[in-house]
């Protein structure tokens, strides 16, 4: 079986841009994939490369299995939701649901009872008549969701689609997208700059960086296990350690990762450090330390005993916590 | 105690003056201040040109005495009788026409360069598309009809370029037809046309290329995305979201047209348009209650032509 999406060596150049830098990537068929990465990283033009929007400057694609070079947009079984919606000012929710159906020549009675029924499964029923511009940032979301899943693409694409919505409704959006999937199968490929949500949302995870892909894993393997120190400092802010300050702590000398959340403090740790900072973050406490000019976050969780700043700590950690990443990562 | 700390106070003291006084009074009184601006620019625009058109509109219901050629202060339809009569008829049918295809045509033309200045026109290119729009309107109405008398007259360049083609029989095969044609391109209703669309075509550009501008290029993606070929992008997005744009640069185009005297005086046939025989009436003939029914025609034709554009709802993207 054909994966959903496939680059080989796909590169697209803008001038002397490198947007997108022979990127070799495979989508699953079915699974819920996160492009992550700091903006500018090549996630969006990857995405539009996929919708068609751009054309790869080298390389190849194949969309289930069938080329997609030189394949217009509307020729292809993929749709999109648009990080600000882009839906039509001029029609109504229901048109809009509509709107790839009309072009498609479906009955008029019958594309709209469609849409009724794509824009009850996002939970606006009854929206139809209403125009874009009278619905909140999160009820255009839904529709544009619904605009898009209800021509059951082969590969939804979502551009940072939680992006301009509020906390609550962007945790709400995130259960809801990701029971969606699962209910419809439908291969979903999500570009995102926010790392929790790759996290909690994504079957696998490909982190950008400067037009490449750094790694691609499921989200505990990038959590756990980050290849270089540009994924394990984007994923969680990990502390990153040189080699040198490795090795005083006893490992190889080699680039290593250590969670805040893995070093614990007090005890008769043999490591000492002065608490340079404190910020209080609801569930837990980030305490920065200065270990001879090198700084180490620790996260300590609501409940357990908070240092006062300027003070001398001593500090530990499972030996397994400490994840080496190579001399030159 | 220094100026600096002096004036650390949390409330600073008034500006002092009468342009302090003002300033203060139209801060605390918006109002006032949309008053005192909108005043004179109402007053002309009620007085003169309001009073005007409605002593226009008073005008037109008056009639002239065939003897004497006095105005006869009565009021009566009679002279819009007159308007039917088929020689009159006859002069606003071919004026209604000329301004709906020039109208027309300079939506064709203007579209794509509309298009490219509003889509992918940026920095230097825009300045050179705005130049290239607005420079003909810099220089003087007159002198560009003339210069299109001589362009299109028999000794004309044109003429010249398709007797160095050998394709003079076009224009000639042309010319011949009924209507349209004429001894050469200079007097014949195919000129008036082509200098009719040179001379209002930058009144169409500029308000298209404005409403096109406001049209978010990730709608056209996407309609794209959706299915929908570039044709199908083209009648179903891009032209109902610029159609605002349109109509505005057709009410110019097409108003523009209905009034001229001037270009059908110097390129065209013998034939005459309603600006023609407004100034005929008034002037020569002195019959001005005429005068002024054929003014009206040209603003109920407007009337009509918006009403129209709205129901159609041209109007819904604003």
């Amino acid at each position: 079986m054909p994966h959903a999406v496939t680059f080989q060596k796909v590169s697209r150049h803008f001038g002397n841009v490198r947007a997108v830098d022979a990127v070799d990537l495979e989508v699953e068929v079915g699974e819920f994939f996160a492009m992550l990465g700091p903006s500018g990283s090549g996630k969006t033009t990857c995405l539009r490369l996929i919708a068609g929007f751009e054309q790869p400057t080298a390389g190849h694609i194949e969309i289930f299995g069938e080329t997609a070079e030189g394949v217009p947009p509307y020729r292809r079984n993929v749709n999109t939701v648009f990080q600000d919606y882009a839906l039509f000012p001029h029609l109504n929710v229901a048109d809009n649901v509509a709107y790839g159906q009309m072009i498609r020549g479906v009955a008029k009675a019958e594309r709209l009872r469609d849409a009724e029924a794509a824009l009850e499964m996002v939970k606006l029923p009854g929206y139809g008549s209403r125009k874009p511009g009278q619905l909140s940032g999160g009820q255009r979301q839904r529709v544009a969701l619904a605009r898009a899943l209800v021509n059951k693409p082969k590969v939804l694409l979502l551009d940072e689609p939680l992006g301009a919505l509020d906390l609550k409704l962007r945790e709400q959006m995130q259960e809801e997208l990701k029971a969606l999937q699962r209910a419809l199968g439908i291969t979903f490929v999500f570009v995102t700059h926010d790392q929790g949500e790759a996290l909690s949302m994504a079957d696998r995870i490909a982190v950008f960086d400067h037009g490449k892909i750094m790694q691609t894993g499921t989200p505990e393997e990038i959590y756990r296990r980050p290849k270089t120190r540009f994924v394990a400092d984007f994923v969680g802010s990990s502390n990153v350690l040189s080699p040198d300050l490795t090795r005083r702590l006893g490992g190889p000398a080699e680039w290593a990762s250590l969670r805040p959340e893995d070093i614990r403090l007090g005890g008769e740790a043999r490591h000492e450090a002065q608490v340079t900072s404190l910020s209080f973050l609801g569930s837990a406490t980030r305490v920065t330390l200065d270990l001879a000019g090198e700084k180490l976050t620790v996260l300590l969780p609501a409940g357990t005993d908070v240092p006062a700043q300027g003070a001398s700590v001593r500090f530990s950690w499972d030996p397994s916590a400490l994840h080496l990443m190579g001399p030159q990562a | 105690m220094s100026t600096a700390t002096i004036r650390a106070g949390a409330i600073l003291p008034g500006r002092g003056g009468v342009g302090g006084a003002l300033s203060d009074a139209f801060w605390r009184n918006p109002k006032l201040l949309l008053f005192v601006m909108l005043t004179p620019p109402l007053l002309w625009l009620g007085i003169i040109y309001l009073g005007s058109l409605f002593a226009l509109l008073l005008q037109s219901f008056f009639s002239i005495d065939e003897f004497s050629g006095l105005v006869n202060r009565e009021f009566t339809l009679k002279t819009y009788g007159e308007l039917l009569r088929p020689s009159n008829l006859d002069i606003i049918v071919r004026t209604v026409t000329m301004a709906g295809l020039v109208t027309i045509a300079s939506a064709i033309i203007a579209f794509p360069i509309a298009y490219f200045a509003a889509r992918y026109a940026k920095g230097r290119w825009k300045a050179v598309f705005y130049l290239g729009v607005m420079l003909p309107l810099w220089s003087s109405y007159l002198v560009k009809v003339y210069a299109w008398k001589l362009i299109l007259a028999k000794e004309g360049i044109l003429n010249w370029v398709f007797d160095k083609l050998h394709l003079t029989f076009l224009i000639d095969g042309w010319l011949a037809l009924p209507v349209v044609g004429g001894n050469s391109l200079s007097v014949s209703l195919t000129g008036t046309f082509l200098v009719f669309v040179y001379v209002w075509l930058p009144f169409m550009i500029l308000p298209m290329q404005a409403a096109l501008e406001r049209v978010p290029g990730n709608l056209l993606e996407a309609s794209s995305d959706l299915g929908a070929s570039p044709r199908q992008t083209f009648t179903h997005v891009l032209l109902p979201l610029a159609l605002p744009g349109v109509i505005a640069g057709s009410i110019f185009t097409f108003s523009l047209t209905l009034g001229d005297y001037i270009i059908p005086q110097i390129i065209g046939t013998s034939h005459r348009f309603i600006g023609m025989a407004v100034y005929a009436h008034q002037g020569t003939a002195g019959n001005i209650p005429l005068a002024a029914a054929f003014t009206v025609v040209p603003v109920v034709i407007m009337g009509i032509y918006l009403w129209l554009a709205k129901r159609a709802g041209a109007f819904n993207a604003l």
